[in-house]
Formats: C-alpha cells, sequence, structure tokens
C-alpha cells in the first residue's frame, strides 16, 4: 500500500513551474520542489506530463536552425551502442514514509535521522544541498505555533509534508504548496493537531521583519 | 541480449545510415501525416525493442539526432559537446527501447526527456531530482486504447500549439529551447516579467481550451 496515493491537494504549482522543470531551466531548489509535490500529486504529475508532450512536439515539429550531425555521427553512435548497455542504477526500494522519495535523496535518509537547527520561536529548519542559484530546507514548525513574520525578495514556495498551516492565502494540508512572491509579507501558523514540516524553496533570502529575526538571518542561513 | 536480437544485429550490420535516410525522404513524400509519423517512430522503437534493427533506429537518427544536438546547442552546448550528447541520447533510445511505453509518452516526448535530462547532467551540472514512481517501466505491454488516446491528445496538443498566435508560440518555444529564465525572457524581449507570465500563461490556457 502506498500512502501517498490520493490525498486531497488543494494548492498546486503553477504551469511556469512544471514548464521550466519539464525544459530543465529550473534552479535544482526547484526541481527538488517540483518532483516532491508531483509525487503526491496526480494533477500536477498529469499536467507536467502535458509539459513534457508541448517539448516532444516542438522537438519533434519545429525547425531547428543549422544543426547537422558529424558524417561519422551514425557509425559512432553505432559503435557506442556495440560497447554495451551502461549500468542503470536499480529502482529504490519505496516504502511508505512522510517523506516523498526525491526528499529522502537528498537527506539520505528518513525523517527520524534529520539534523534539526534550531532557529528561533521553536522553529527548527534543515538545509538541503542544492546548487546556488536557489536555497531548499526542510522546516519544522511547532503545533500551534507561528513562523516569524516575514516577506520575500524572490520567489518562495512552501509544501506540506505533514500537519498543516495557515496563512493569508488559505489552509494547507500535506501536498499543498503555498507560492509567495516579492511583495507578499505573512505569517503561517501551523495547525494546532501536529507538528507541521514542510519543505520551503526559495531563489532569494527571506527578510525577517524584527529585529531580531534580521539578526539572526545574518547568521543562519534561512 | 538474446540470441535471437544478436543475430539479426548481425545481419543488418549492413544496412547503411544512407539507406535509411533515403528510404525515409521517400515515405516523406507520400505525404505522411503527423499521426502516421507518430504510429511509425513508435514501431522503429518496438522494432529496435525486438530486432535491434538498425535501419529503424538509422530513420529515428537522421530525423531526432540534429534536432537533439539544436536543443543543446541552443541551451549553451558548444558544437562539439551538443554532437557528442546527442550521440548518447540516441544509444540511450536504443538501449533503453524495452522501457518505452507508447500509453504514456509519443516517442517525440520520450526523446525529449532523454534529452533535457542530459541536459541537465552535463550542461547545468546538477543532481536531478525525479518524481516518485516515474521509471518507464517495466510494465505489462501497455493497453492499446490508452495508446491511441494518448495519440489523439498528442494530436490534438500539436494543432493548438500550431493555432497559437506568433507571439505566443516563440515564448513557448523560448522557455523550452532557449535555456530561458521567464526573468531572463524579460530582459531579451525588452517586456515586464507580468506580460511574460500573462502571456505565457494565455498560451498554456489556450492550449487547454483548445483541448477540452
Amino acid at each position: 500500500m502506498n500512502k501517498m496515493m490520493s490525498i486531497d491537494i488543494k494548492h498546486h504549482l503553477t504551469d511556469e513551474i512544471l514548464m521550466g522543470y519539464s525544459a530543465g531551466t529550473l534552479p535544482e531548489a526547484f526541481n527538488l520542489m517540483v518532483a516532491t509535490h508531483v509525487s503526491l500529486c496526480d494533477t500536477c504529475r498529469a499536467q507536467l506530463a502535458a509539459c513534457d508532450a508541448v517539448g516532444g512536439i516542438l522537438l519533434d515539429e519545429h525547425d531547428v536552425p543549422n544543426t547537422q550531425m558529424q558524417p561519422d555521427s551514425f557509425a559512432a553512435t553505432i559503435a557506442m551502442i556495440e560497447q554495451g548497455v551502461p549500468i542503470t542504477k536499480a529502482p529504490a526500494v519505496k516504502k511508505p514514509s512522510v517523506l516523498p522519495s526525491p526528499l529522502r535523496d537528498y537527506i539520505g535518509s528518513d525523517l527520524n535521522e534529520i539534523k534539526w537547527r534550531p532557529i528561533g520561536m521553536g522553529v527548527k529548519q534543515a538545509i538541503l544541498p542544492t546548487s546556488k542559484q536557489a536555497s531548499a530546507r526542510l522546516l519544522m514548525i511547532p503545533a500551534g505555533a507561528a513562523m516569524p513574520d516575514h516577506g520575500h525578495n524572490g520567489l518562495e514556495m512552501t509544501m506540506v509534508l505533514q500537519g498543516a498551516f495557515q496563512d493569508d492565502d488559505g489552509y494547507f494540508a500535506r501536498g499543498d504548496v503555498d507560492i509567495a512572491d516579492s511583495d507578499l509579507e505573512h505569517t503561517p501558523m501551523a495547525d494546532i493537531h501536529e507538528d507541521c514540516i514542510c519543505l520551503a524553496v526559495s531563489d532569494a533570502p527571506l527578510r525577517f521583519k524584527g529585529i531580531l529575526p534580521r539578526i539572526m538571518q545574518s547568521f543562519i542561513r534561512i | 541480449m538474446s540470441a535471437r536480437s544478436h543475430n539479426v544485429l548481425s545481419r543488418r550490420r549492413s544496412v547503411n545510415f544512407q539507406t535509411a535516410t533515403t528510404r525515409l525522404v521517400a515515405v516523406g513524400s507520400k505525404r505522411v501525416t503527423n499521426e502516421n509519423k507518430r504510429n511509425l517512430w513508435i514501431s522503429h522503437v518496438h522494432r529496435i525493442r525486438d530486432d535491434a534493427d538498425k535501419a529503424a533506429f538509422a530513420d529515428l537518427y537522421a530525423h531526432f539526432a540534429p534536432r537533439v544536438k539544436g536543443f543543446l546547442i541552443n541551451s549553451g552546448a558548444d558544437g562539439y559537446l551538443a554532437e557528442e550528447c546527442a550521440q548518447e541520447v540516441m544509444a540511450t533510445l536504443w538501449h533503453k527501447a524495452h522501457l518505452f511505453d507508447p500509453s504514456r509518452a509519443s516517442v517525440a516526448t520520450w526523446i525529449f526527456t532523454i534529452a533535457r535530462n542530459r541536459k541537465i547532467d552535463i550542461l547545468r551540472k546538477q543532481r536531478r531530482p525525479e518524481p516518485e514512481d516515474l521509471t518507464w517501466g517495466p510494465e505489462e505491454e501497455p493497453d492499446q486504447t490508452d495508446v491511441l488516446a494518448l495519440q489523439q491528445e498528442t494530436e490534438t496538443l500539436s494543432k493548438a500549439l500550431t493555432a497559437l498566435p506568433a507571439a505566443q508560440r516563440e515564448l513557448i518555444e523560448q522557455a523550452y529551447f532557449g535555456d530561458m529564465s521567464h526573468s531572463e525572457i524579460a530582459k531579451k524581449t525588452g517586456l515586464p516579467l507580468g506580460t511574460i507570465k500573462s502571456r505565457l500563461r494565455l498560451g498554456l490556457e489556450r492550449l487547454r481550451q483548445t483541448m477540452k
């Protein structure tokens, strides 16, 4: 049984983000968000397939200017093929988890082994290693607690993995993605029933309004 | 590789690229429709899978290899790297022909995703997180109804793309084949980001409506 399936997701990724994943132009942290969300969301999986199909149609039907293969290209490819089948990774064994497998690949373990670091007000985070154009981290907000009040310089996407939170944009439960761009200031508040665990990705550092969080921000990568 | 496919491989070693290309042009002169062409690509992949058929591979190669190369050059690869990667993409098609599932993607879409993945690995040098359960099989033989449904959807999407106003189509092409983010497209065309985003959205919205 896979508990990833059939959950009721109300807040989805945008077409632009899905298209960027399909085209292969997003920063790594955003790709991680897409892979994690699509693992849970059949709607976005179908939309992503449509974006891939657009890529396929463009590749198939649209004129590519002045690209020809080298004269010996086909023979070289056949030679490459005859060297044998490249070793491919065995598919990972899937076991049910709060964390979809793309995320587990980044943590290298499961939820109970994450090395959380406190960032104040009971909130903890774990930064995930990605390329520098954007950042990815896991956040743990205690049940009923608030995240520091913050706005954004860039694009931030926050997806709920466990528990739920509420902010000005609505109520977000497992699989839901909250998308915030530069002009939004919000204060997410975790649902009272359970600690809330989220994946958050951002292409710019968050800026906090309070003086203490702002100082903290300078030495904690948040 | 089975003994059977190995024999076929040896037998077909004499088929060269040129013969295959000529044959493709001959087929093309009969005005193959896109639909027939997509069917032909599928049977080509199956012939590679079942018979290690180099003539079928040569047909696919003649059409797709230069396009994959062009895609990679547009994404920032130099000619040498793009050539090498395009060859690798086509070799991957050969090796993974048994994983191709025509109820999940057209041949062109499958090749596009292989090329896109290669681009991220080689050009962007990033790790490439993938959603769960998106392996291309191995499954049982796909349901023919699903294969047909996917072909119809592809045809509808293709027509919708062709019917888009030029400006919207160009933006979608740039998003896929220019390796530019939305903000970079905005810089290039001098349009504000909001306009780009709404145009992209409009383009997709029209696509969706046409598909209804």
